[in-house]
């Protein structure tokens, strides 16, 4: 019985490599030629994936944590800064890159043909490995700072998964609409200057519910954004699961918490649907 | 019983005649395209801005044109043939190669596609120039389709092919342009495919190169594993390389065969553009100046040499062309005709200036006729010239009007029993050795003058199969 299984697993791994081995080569050699690029003809060269986010939150630290004070009155509060602000650079980076991708790389698609996705996809993976990067930072951070890990640290791999996946839809669409309308550059950067602030990252929830009235009401629809659950899911599973709000613990009725899942799901279908639509006139509109 | 027996023999014998005939006849169909249409939308106006997509739109205006550049195309292209594309610029051969190689896609009809097929088109498949060569190469060959350890038993073939072994660690940035471009050719050939689908890329790098690629052709050609499908305009290319060949124009096959009939088609076709080029021209500088074509004029002003038989001659019969001229001076008149040698440059061939004086004034036709047999192949071009004896020297004569450009008559010579390199024929004159059968052995020689002879190929053909 094992053995059928076993034979099985085979088969659909054989299946797999079948179908998704040439993508995964490609995917590959793109991943590392712009994690190669990024760093070229710097003297510290790789070592500045380290350094970059080491330098950045130091500054960030010292202007919001010691300068601004912004806090809800936790010691680990630092650290939940960071990695809220590195949660939402995977996403600026992995669109900003993306967006450009298929456009950038139109002398390749003018001459080869290979699956257009992949293009996206490696700008969206070479956020991920800076994302990971930044992570191990963010932890050795929240050592320092004394953070106690729960087991709700085994919950976090899943929403850095929703985060990805959610970010991968939408850096799908950008890059279609790209290719026809280069406006979309400027607007997204308009755009992701209000979802950035639309969002509890900079500032603790609490700052704006603790207020009253119906600000703090409408306050609360923020967890509704996609982003905003799953980088509060990460924060609060992570770091600080009493201080941090998620919309699992703000709302009670089961619909609203649908909310942020629907919204995700329809943007990656929606991005994988455009763009797999679009990707056979690429070649001719770049 | 017997003779039953032979018979059938003797019938098995007959098919496998036939199938030499046509080795690729029994190779399997590697690409196959089916009613293939291709439309392009070219913007009119620049669209591009809302304010003018805005104003469009009021107007009602498209803002952009449809171009059918492919208008139902079908061949197939069976394992082991090397197939020729040619056509005029802006015809649709490099649309179509890139639909071939599933760049672009079709607005209508099928292309399937067997095996692995590298392209090569655009010269070059896309380098970085911030990555070296070792890492170009190993990109390349993953978005070829080919894992590492598929690039790393092909790799040192590819640098050898591309003479880049000290360069490889390089960045490409650093590259001659000549140096980028053999490397990239040498991936496109080197990697491990099944079809090589080749735009205009004949004239990559220096002369030892190309005889190298030269090599590399000829040997593919021979290889019945390998496909490759040839875009060019270079037509001894095609005759050498090409087992099949295919013109396109108007985004329509207008010739699909024979490699030599498919090349001499194209060339006939140039020159039609060009004449009706030059006409064109001709005619509008006439019409705004009132003047007459060079070398015509108030004297004489019409001359005009126009083939009689077809611009396309075997050798064998006779080139009849006629002469239309318009004097109406008094005293003799002559017409002197030349042959001049469009390829090879020179005079192959004059009358002389008093050899046919003309017996009627006014608008009149004269029909000639010159035996082609001794030549090679070539491109000739006839001039023609009207004359008068000169006042003072009647021994000598004055030009009165002569017959260029659009009013000589140019036509070419093709026949497989001919060469291309020298003018005259093995029929016309042949050295002869002065010495004797010791010291020299006299071969045949038609036999090895063309490597496209039907007796060369015919050799070719007992040869393999022999080894068959």
């Amino acid at each position: 019985m094992s053995l059928v299984a076993w034979n099985l697993v085979k088969e659909l791994k054989q299946k797999v490599s079948q179908h998704y081995g040439y993508a995964m080569t490609v995917l590959k050699g793109l991943v590392k030629t712009d994690f190669k690029l990024r760093y070229q003809g710097s003297f510290l060269g790789i070592a500045w994936s380290v350094l970059e986010p080491l330098m950045l939150f130091c500054v960030m630290y010292l202007v919001f944590a010691r300068f601004l004070r912004v806090s809800d009155g936790t010691s680990t509060y630092p650290v939940v800064l960071l990695l809220g602000i590195c949660s939402w650079q995977f996403v600026t980076d992995s669109t900003n890159v993306g967006l450009r991708s298929i456009v950038d790389r139109g002398d390749l698609l003018r001459k080869i043909h290979f699956p257009d996705y992949i293009v996206v996809v490696s700008a969206t993976v070479g956020a991920l490995i800076s994302y990971a990067i930044n992570l191990v930072v963010v932890l050795v951070f929240a050592l320092f700072s004394g953070v106690h890990f729960t087991w709700r640290v085994l919950l976090v791999p899943l929403s850095i998964i929703e985060l990805y996946l959610i970010t991968l839809g939408l850096t799908l669409l950008l890059a279609t609409m790209y290719v026809y309308f280069r406006d979309v550059l400027h607007i997204w950067d308009v755009l992701m200057q209000v979802i950035f602030y639309g969002m509890p990252i900079i500032y603790p929830l609490t700052y704006v519910t603790a207020r009253g009235g119906w600000l703090a009401k409408v306050a609360r629809l923020e967890l509704l954004n996609p982003f905003a659950q799953t980088i509060q899911d990460i924060r609060h599973n992570l770091i600080a699961p009493q201080t941090q709000p998620t919309i699992w613990s703000e709302f009670h009725s089961w619909w609203a918490k649908l909310i942020p899942l629907v919204i995700g799901a329809l943007l990656l279908w929606l991005g994988v649907h455009v763009f797999r639509k679009n990707t056979r006139r690429f070649a001719e509109v770049i | 019983m017997t003779t039953m027996s032979s018979t059938a023999v003797e019938a098995t014998d007959t098919s496998i005649d036939v199938d030499f005939d046509f080795p690729q006849r029994k190779a399997p169909v590697v690409l196959s395209v089916k009613d293939v249409y291709k439309d392009f939308r070219l913007p009119t106006e620049q669209a591009t801005g809302l304010k003018q997509a805005f104003i469009n739109w009021m107007k009602g205006v498209r803002g952009y044109k449809i171009q059918h550049v492919l208008r139902g195309i079908s061949f197939d292209v069976r394992q082991g043939e090397f197939f020729g594309i040619v056509g005029r610029n802006g015809g649709g051969k490099s649309t179509l190669l890139k639909i071939i190689s599933q760049i672009y896609y079709p607005n209508q009809g099928s292309v399937k596609v067997k095996g692995k097929l590298v392209p090569f088109i655009e010269l070059g498949v896309g380098f970085n120039p911030e990555l070296t060569g070792r890492e170009n190469v190993y990109l390349n060959g993953s978005l070829l389709g080919f894992t590492r350890a598929q690039v790393d038993a092909m790799y040192d073939d590819i640098v050898d092919f591309a003479e880049l072994g000290d360069f490889m660690d390089q960045k490409l940035k650093n590259y001659s342009s000549g140096m980028q471009v053999r490397l990239a050719f040498s991936v496109a050939i080197k990697a491990q495919g099944d079809i090589l689908v080749l735009d205009e890329v004949l004239a990559v790098g220096d002369e030892a190169f190309q005889r190298k690629c030269n090599d590399f052709f000829t040997k593919v050609k021979k290889d019945p594993t390998k496909t490759v499908i040839l875009v060019t305009h270079d037509m001894n290319a095609v005759k050498r390389y090409c087992t099949r060949a295919m013109m396109i124009e108007d985004g329509k096959i207008v010739s699909e065969g024979d490699p030599e009939t498919v090349a001499d088609r194209y060339t006939l076709s140039n020159l039609e553009a060009e004449q009706a080029r030059t006409r064109k021209e001709q005619g509008q500088k006439e019409n705004a100046e009132k003047v007459y074509p060079e070398g015509l004029n108030a004297q004489c002003p019409l001359l005009r040499v126009t083939p009689v038989s077809g611009r396309v001659s075997d050798g064998t019969k006779p080139f009849e062309f006629q002469i239309e001229y318009e004097y109406d001076q008094p005293g003799d008149f002559y017409l002197a005709i030349s042959l001049n040698d469009t390829r090879r440059g020179g005079i192959t061939y004059d009358s002389g200036p008093k050899v046919f004086r003309m017996k009627k004034r006014g608008h009149h036709t004269v029909r000639f006729s010159l035996p082609l047999d001794q030549f090679n192949n070539g491109d000739f071009t006839l001039v023609a010239s009207l004359r008068k004896p000169n006042t003072e020297h009647p021994d000598e004569t004055d030009m009165v009007g002569a017959a260029l450009g659009v009013n000589s008559c140019s036509f070419v010579i093709r026949n497989s029993r001919n060469g291309d390199y020298a003018l005259l024929s093995d029929r016309a004159l042949r050295f002869t050795a002065q010495e004797d059968a010791q010291t020299v052995e006299v071969l045949d020689m038609g036999q090895w003058k063309n490597p496209d002879s039907v007796e060369r190929k015919e050799e070719a053909r007992r040869a393999a199969t022999s080894r068959q």
